[in-house]
């Protein structure tokens, strides 16, 4: 049974990865490789859209710690966008918002890797 | 209803391809006795967290371990048990989580008890023999 899917694409410079469904230590694997592939590929401005992101774990959590300091000291980063509200709150209990860019919407996160 | 207990069992194998499983049974329950989304959506993410856990540490990703699941309410608690017999957790050893250090270590793991904590009222771990039991209440 597949719960979680994902998909990329590319924006100018910024990829994207459009995440689905439920992100737990079952499917972060998935993510995981996702991400895996886009920096092998040299690709560090990465944007997380999460509008369709049911449910988040800390395994889903994991997998955005164990790159955010590789992407950022390549001059990258990953921005996590449009999450819903029960997502939201998982982030903020584990003091996501401070060190991670979260932004309302995907256009926003585009717009800051052009600054 | 006050007074009447309801419990619910279910047992799985130590595996994540049985999360969602997991989740929804816990889930069908505290929709049953008509806790709103939010504390719904807290017990999906405790229980979660737990079985994962004991997958990971307990078991070390042996799937041919049982995990037996527990939910039970009254009119004023609920309360989500699950059971294992591997190796047992230790909460004295255990730390909040600095995200700062874990991102510069490249730690990923170690957040799930917190988060019980934060998400549940009370949180015990017991060992009876061979068996481990967390035992997670929310109050109603």
């Amino acid at each position: 049974m597949k719960n979680f899917s994902i998909a990329t694409r590319q924006k100018q410079n910024v990829s994207i990865l459009d995440i689905k469904g439920e992100l737990d230590a079952h499917t972060a694997s998935q993510l995981e490789n996702a991400l895996k592939s886009l920096i092998d590929e040299q690709n560090y401005a990465i944007v997380v859209n999460c509008s369709g992101l049911d449910y988040i774990a800390s395994a889903g959590l994991g997998v955005f710690m164990a790159y955010i300091e590789d992407v950022r000291s390549l001059g990258g980063d990953i921005k996590l966008t449009n999450m819903n509200e029960r997502v939201y709150n998982v982030f903020d209990l584990l003091g996501f918002p401070s060190l991670y860019d979260i932004l309302e919407d995907e256009r926003e996160a585009l717009e800051s890797f052009e600054n | 209803m006050a007074g009447t207990k309801e419990i619910q069992t279910l047992t799985v194998d130590a595996s994540t391809k049985h999360l969602a499983k997991v989740r929804d049974f816990v889930a069908a329950h505290a929709e049953q006795i008509g806790l709103d989304p939010k504390d719904i959506s807290e017990i999906r993410l405790a229980v979660d967290e737990a079985y994962t856990n004991i997958i990971k540490h307990a078991y070390k990703n042996n799937p041919n371990k049982k995990v037996n699941i527990e939910i039970g309410s009254d009119g004023e608690q609920l309360w989500i048990s699950l059971m294992d017999e591997g190796s047992s957790f230790d909460p004295s050893t255990y730390n909040e989580p600095d995200l700062m250090q874990r991102i510069k270590e490249k730690k990923r793991g170690g957040m799930g008890v917190y988060l019980i904590r934060k998400l549940m009222d009370q949180v015990q771990y017991n060992r009876k023999g061979q068996t481990n039991e967390i035992r997670m209440v929310k109050n109603l």
